[in-house]
């Protein structure tokens, strides 16, 4: 699909996109980030020409043949390296709500066709030293405004974009695996043999969906650019039952869990937020909030399959829970 | 002296290395190349499959492939390095063996890269290296420097075969195939022992000498920079190339003192390899063995004292999972070949090979201690019901090719010694002709 499409049309529907994008950024100001960033529907079908607003405020006509809706669209691997003009993606996720109800790893697993235990957000129990309450930690990819996983890539099939997403092009990777024993984090997930579902030839790939992921290639949290694109929060935001992932754009300042709308830099200020392994100085693009004033006792989170409580035998308060018989 | 009787009397002095081989050598062969095909089908199952059936995971992602690389790198690396040294010496004794490790740095040059490609999921993209380079990745950079260093290596093997391709393409009495004889002619390009020749060859080998020694110590310490670029706790350290440069000399000597023994047994060549190199060469390593231990213990001696949540993490997994192999490392592996070396009475051939054994053994499992334990104590710990997920054991398809690397590289040493004597004739008449020279002069000054 990718290639059999001519050039023409490819950038035409480009420019389509941008105009879409920062028309909806100047209408909508004030209001929700998230507002259908294209909500042309009706237009399209109407006339022959079409009115966008472009970024410097003029409107201009457009012929409609040539503007496509966005899902049906394909972003190419060479598109995909841009990112979405004007925007600077930021996730905030608030530990004080996380009962580990697992609901954002499914999701995500979903959307991806991940597998099992192929997670791109994973929920960690984390407890700081003996003292320290332990707390469900949801860890994605951090995208990082430096990169290590991106300065060691040989190829350039890790990049990082203009709207601060982290991605893999999955048909450059050689799979050397250079960037997992970089990225602090083990944000990084290899596909180690070859699976059925990697032979899905209904779906072009394009790395914003990373699907059909690749054999022997690598693939991780990509903050779900094809939904962005749409004006969507990511899966995993989008499904948290509590509310605890917050997704937004520093840009405007504004983050949101889909209930509620904030401003990011009070959230952080006021709830003292903070990145994980700040003194790496990798600078990550995921911010948390400090497990204070939970709204769930931890025990909650323990409500989950037996294998998924195993992995978590090796924390100093499971293993005082074991003792006492509770689990 | 009449040097083209000397050349026929060496040459008929070796040629039984070239025109024979013994039953025994000949069953080595099927051996090697035994072990080398299961190797080659081990290869096969791992293209075939993926590298699933190896035991790396997404913890573990490089296993025993890339310590043998990081092994045969700097084995190659300190081949290098000892005969650009070993070039700006004087006396006969250096002959006997400057081609053993010349061989040994260009073979395990060859073989060590193959290792790094094992690691490498997509094959068959392997192109992408340079289509779509990105030179700030230190992948590149090692890509860079081995290229060099091996053009670099050959350049320097070759140059010092020419003459001895020269003396065997004029000696019409060896009984080699004919196609063995060509292959002399071309090779020799026209060398005829001239002294513009000579002198000209003599140049351009001393300026090699020079470049393979910087060309190696380039080479190795990119690929310690790998490892210590990187933000991983084991791994993140500024001393790592120094101490991967030392540790390369530790096992690159101990392989040539192996060889040496054993190339000594079998040709019977006592007269050439001599007591003195053995207890030259095990002086060597008593010295590197020292300054060994020394960075191995800087390394973890400041990781202990100052323990930072990670580095006490990663020691806590030495000291108990790996416990047997810390020790065989780190105490076996350095101290005995001390303990060895350090008196002047256990300095035997045999003791100071067995040194050299122990100190090849205990520098392969010390490269496992820094890269495998590293690697399971990531920042964030591992959370997972898989067991292959949190430790890594190499799987059978790992060891048979860690194997056959081994078993190529000796395979390769058999034929290049059936095709030129391991001791260079050209250097053994070079040196007797300075020796006149000199006895000469003397004559001349009492008179």
């Amino acid at each position: 699909m990718k290639s059999n499409k001519p050039k023409e049309s490819n950038s035409n529907r480009r420019n389509f996109l941008k105009l879409g994008l920062m028309s909806s950024v100047t209408v909508v100001t004030g209001a929700s980030l998230f507002s259908n960033l294209i909500d042309d529907d009706k237009e399209i079908g109407s006339g022959e020409k079409m009115r966008v607003l472009t970024p410097e405020g003029k409107i201009v006509e457009v012929d409609a043949t040539n503007i496509n809706k966005y899902p049906e669209a394909l972003i190419t691997p060479a598109e995909s390296r841009k990112g979405i003009p004007n925007r600077k993606f930021v996730m905030v996720i608030d530990l004080a709500k996380c009962k580990n109800a697992r609901k954002c790893v499914e999701s995500c697993q979903k959307a991806h066709q991940l597998d099992y235990n192929e997670e791109f957000i994973k929920v960690q129990l984390i407890q700081d030293n003996k003292e320290a309450d332990p707390y469900w930690f949801p860890k994605p990819c951090f995208h990082c405004d430096s990169p290590p996983c991106v300065t060691v890539c040989p190829t350039g099939a890790t990049f990082k974009r203009d709207d601060n997403i982290v991605l893999v092009d999955a048909e450059r990777c050689i799979g050397c695996k250079f960037c997992v024993t970089s990225c602090p984090y083990s944000a990084r997930i290899f596909n180690w043999g070859h699976k059925d579902k990697f032979k899905n030839t209904t779906i072009p790939y394009s790395p914003e969906t990373g699907v059909p992921a690749t054999e022997g290639t690598i693939m991780k949290c990509d903050f779900c650019p094809d939904m962005l694109r749409q004006g969507k929060l990511p899966h995993c935001a989008q499904s948290c039952p509590m509310g605890v992932i917050y997704f937004g754009d520093i840009n405007e300042d504004i983050v949101t869990n889909g209930e509620e709308t904030v401003r990011f830099s009070k959230l952080i200020k006021e709830r003292a937020g903070y990145r994980y392994l700040e003194h790496l100085g990798t600078k990550p693009n995921v911010y948390y909030l400090p497990a204070v004033n939970r709204q769930f006792p931890l025990e909650r989170g323990f409500d989950v399959d037996e294998d998924i409580i195993e992995r978590y035998k090796n924390v100093d308060y499971v293993k005082e829970l074991k003792k006492q018989g509770k689990i | 002296m009449d040097i083209n009787k000397r050349k026929r009397e060496l040459v008929k002095e070796f040629s039984p290395m070239l025109e024979k081989t013994s039953f025994v050598s000949k069953l080595w062969i099927v051996i090697l190349i035994a072990i080398l095909s299961v190797g080659l089908y081990a290869f096969y199952l791992q293209f075939m499959n993926g590298h699933k059936i190896t035991g790396m995971r997404d913890n573990v992602v490089w296993g025993i492939y890339i310590i043998n690389f990081i092994f045969f790198v700097g084995i190659s690396y300190s081949g290098a390095f000892i005969t650009g040294v070993l070039h700006f010496f004087k006396g006969s004794w250096k002959y006997a063996i400057a081609r053993i490790i010349k061989i040994i740095t260009v073979l395990s040059l060859i073989i060590g890269p193959i290792f790094i490609l094992l690691c490498i999921g997509r094959l068959d993209r392997l192109h992408y290296l340079f289509i779509y380079p990105r030179i700030q990745s230190p992948i590149t950079w090692d890509i860079i420097a081995i290229m060099t260093d091996l053009i670099g290596c050959f350049i320097y093997l070759y140059l010092t075969f020419i003459p001895d391709f020269a003396i065997l393409r004029d000696s019409e009495n060896l009984k080699v195939p004919n196609w063995q004889k060509k292959v002399y002619k071309v090779l020799a390009i026209g060398y005829q022992d001239t002294t513009t020749q000579r002198e000209r060859l003599h140049k351009i080998t001393e300026i090699m000498s020079v470049m393979i020694i910087a060309m190696a110590i380039v080479a190795y310490t990119v690929l310690a920079w790998i490892f210590s670029l990187t933000l991983q706790p084991g791994w993140n350290s500024t001393i790592f190339a120094p101490y991967f440069i030392i540790a390369g000399l530790y096992s690159g000597v101990g392989v040539i003192i192996i060889s040496m023994y054993l190339i000594r047994k079998t040709f019977k060549l006592e007269r050439y390899i001599r007591k003195i190199h053995f207890i030259g060469a095990g002086i060597v390593l008593l010295i590197i063995s020292i300054l060994f231990g020394y960075f191995t213990f800087s390394e973890y001696f400041a990781k202990w004292f100052s323990h930072k949540t990670n580095d006490v993490e990663l020691l806590d997994t030495l000291f108990s999972r790996y416990f047997w192999e810390f020790i065989l490392a780190n105490y076996i592996g350095v101290l005995v070949p001390i303990a060895i070396l350090f008196f002047k009475k256990l300095r035997t051939i045999k003791s100071i090979t067995f040194a050299a054994v122990i100190a090849v053994l205990g520098l392969w499992l010390n490269r496992y201690l820094i890269v495998i334990p590293t690697l399971e104590t990531p920042y964030i710990p591992i959370q997972d019901t898989r067991p292959e997920f949190i430790f890594y054991t190499a799987t059978w398809i790992e060891y048979a090719l860690s194997f056959a690397g081994i078993a190529a590289f000796i395979l390769f040493f058999k034929l290049i010694m059936k095709f030129v004597p391991i001791i260079p004739m050209s250097g053994i008449i070079d040196q007797e002709r300075c020796e006149e020279k000199r006895r000469k002069n003397t004559t001349e000054q009492v008179q």
